[in-house]
């Protein structure tokens, strides 16, 4: 409790670390982690939206969990134990969504289930849960999530937008009328590279507005 | 950092496992009633679909007990098996027997507008899991009066594409039979013809799960073959 008073609980630092990975951090653009389910669920904005969510939860508790316990995991097997806690959480996660959120996790799949195989969970458990107290480790779970989660919504929006003509199913294209004047949806949109290409363009315009991401030669 | 003893990784590695086997146990056992009406609703859901009957949640149940009249079972030969209880044959479970021993339900369905449907199930493999689905027949048991589609895996605006009502749309008024001969309903890459009564447009980019779909159409409803010739008008 001595420790709150020092330092309170909405602290500059702390504040910092859930800002930093949306942008100068971001897991997907700058690390360039957690790639492959930013390819597979990206093609609608809704999938996107609800994997952004989950992954949010999973990563935040799995941080705090983890942190919590970070002095009593032995080293040598703390990637057993830190894949653990994030298999369980996510699969409590299925389930309850199965019990009371039937048509999300219908939308979901299979994602729910790939959510373990994240590579940003680890990343982080290993990064910073296993050295930090359980409140930073929870924003900054909470920080990553929203990274991934920001560029996940998007290129969602984008391929959905230019691929199927429609935002969250809504279809904006055909009600502005831009059909009639011989526009048509590119194809190319849901096709996987494209979110490969989307992400590369956020990158670019990232870097241009922030040039002390580029490499130092 | 501090260094562990063998029987102190030991230890601890037992006690998370009985930790979270016991948690991850009882979620799915006081869970599992849940998942399961789940389940009921969404099956009884899909079927007044395939009769374009639309449902939710709350008055599926109720209107299925309106709509749907009754059920039986039949073998491929197209006899009446007595004694099964339709709605609960498993048709993946069905599939893993010999042809000669599957059940096949039978649903018979009266809408408002008074003709009798039936509505089979099918099922088949889509590209990354599972493919299921409803399909109803007008009283000619030739022409399909609407379907439904639902997948467990494919990929969300690609292969997924096959539950939306576009797609499904597509098969209304399409034909089973040519003369005598089942020839179901082929799924045609780069667009049917509007005219072609036994072919629907591909979805661009999920073209192994439409030809799934091709191939668990024909797989599925040709077992009737016997039963909707027996009682073609």
């Amino acid at each position: 409790m001595s420790n709150q008073k020092k330092e309170p609980l909405f602290s500059a630092k702390n504040v910092k670390l859930f800002t930093t990975p949306l942008s100068r951090e971001n897991p997907i653009t700058v690390q360039v982690l957690g790639i492959c389910s930013a390819l597979a669920i990206t093609v609608k904005l809704k999938p996107a939206l609800v994997m952004a969510l989950s992954v949010i939860i999973v990563i935040a508790v799995s941080n705090v969990v983890i942190a919590a316990l970070r002095k009593y995991i032995p080293d040598r097997i703390r990637i057993i134990v830190q894949l653990v806690v994030i298999a369980t959480l996510v699969i409590l996660v299925d389930q309850f969504l199965k019990a009371f959120a039937f048509d999300v996790s219908k939308e979901l799949s299979v994602f729910v289930g790939l959510i373990i195989t994240n590579c940003i969970i680890m990343g982080r458990l290993e990064a910073f849960a296993m050295a930090n107290k359980p409140w930073p480790s929870f924003i900054d779970g909470l920080g990553n999530g929203a990274g991934y989660g920001l560029i996940l919504i998007i290129v969602g929006f984008f391929r959905e937008l230019f691929g199927s003509g429609t935002v969250l199913g809504y279809p904006i294209v055909e009600k502005l009328g831009i059909f009639s004047i011989g526009y048509e949806n590119n194809g190319m949109m849901i096709l996987p590279p494209m979110a490969l290409i989307v992400v590369g363009l956020i990158i670019w315009v990232q870097r241009s507005g922030d040039k002390s991401l580029i490499e130092k030669k | 950092m501090k260094r562990f003893s063998n029987r102190y990784i030991l230890i601890f590695s037992s006690v998370m496992v009985i930790i979270v086997a016991t948690l991850l146990s009882l979620a799915a056992t006081l869970l599992q009633p849940l998942q399961e009406r789940n389940l009921e609703i969404e099956k009884k859901k899909s079927m007044l679909e395939s009769i374009k009957v639309p449902s939710d949640k709350k008055n599926a149940g109720e209107l299925y007990n309106r709509y749907i009249k009754d059920s039986f079972v039949l073998n491929s030969k197209g006899d009446t098996i007595p004694g099964v209880d339709a709605f609960g044959v498993v048709l993946k479970n069905e599939q893993k027997k010999p042809v000669e021993d599957q059940y096949l339900p039978v649903f018979n369905a009266l809408p408002d507008d008074g003709e009798k449907l039936i509505i089979l199930p099918v099922e088949g493999k889509g590209l990354w899991g599972p493919i299921y689905g409803y399909v109803s027949l007008r009283s000619d048991l030739n022409t399909i009066y609407g379907v439904t589609f639902d997948h467990k895996s494919e990929t969300p605006g690609l292969g997924a594409e096959i539950n939306t009502s576009w797609f499904e749309g597509k098969f209304s008024e399409k034909m089973l039979f040519e003369e005598n001969e089942f020839v179901s309903v082929k799924v045609i890459k780069g667009g049917a013809d509007p005219d072609n009564l036994h072919g629907v447009d591909a979805i661009s980019g999920g073209t192994i799960t439409s030809k799934g779909l091709e191939e668990m159409l024909f797989d599925c409803i040709v077992k009737y073959n016997d039963y909707l010739i027996k009682n073609r008008k």
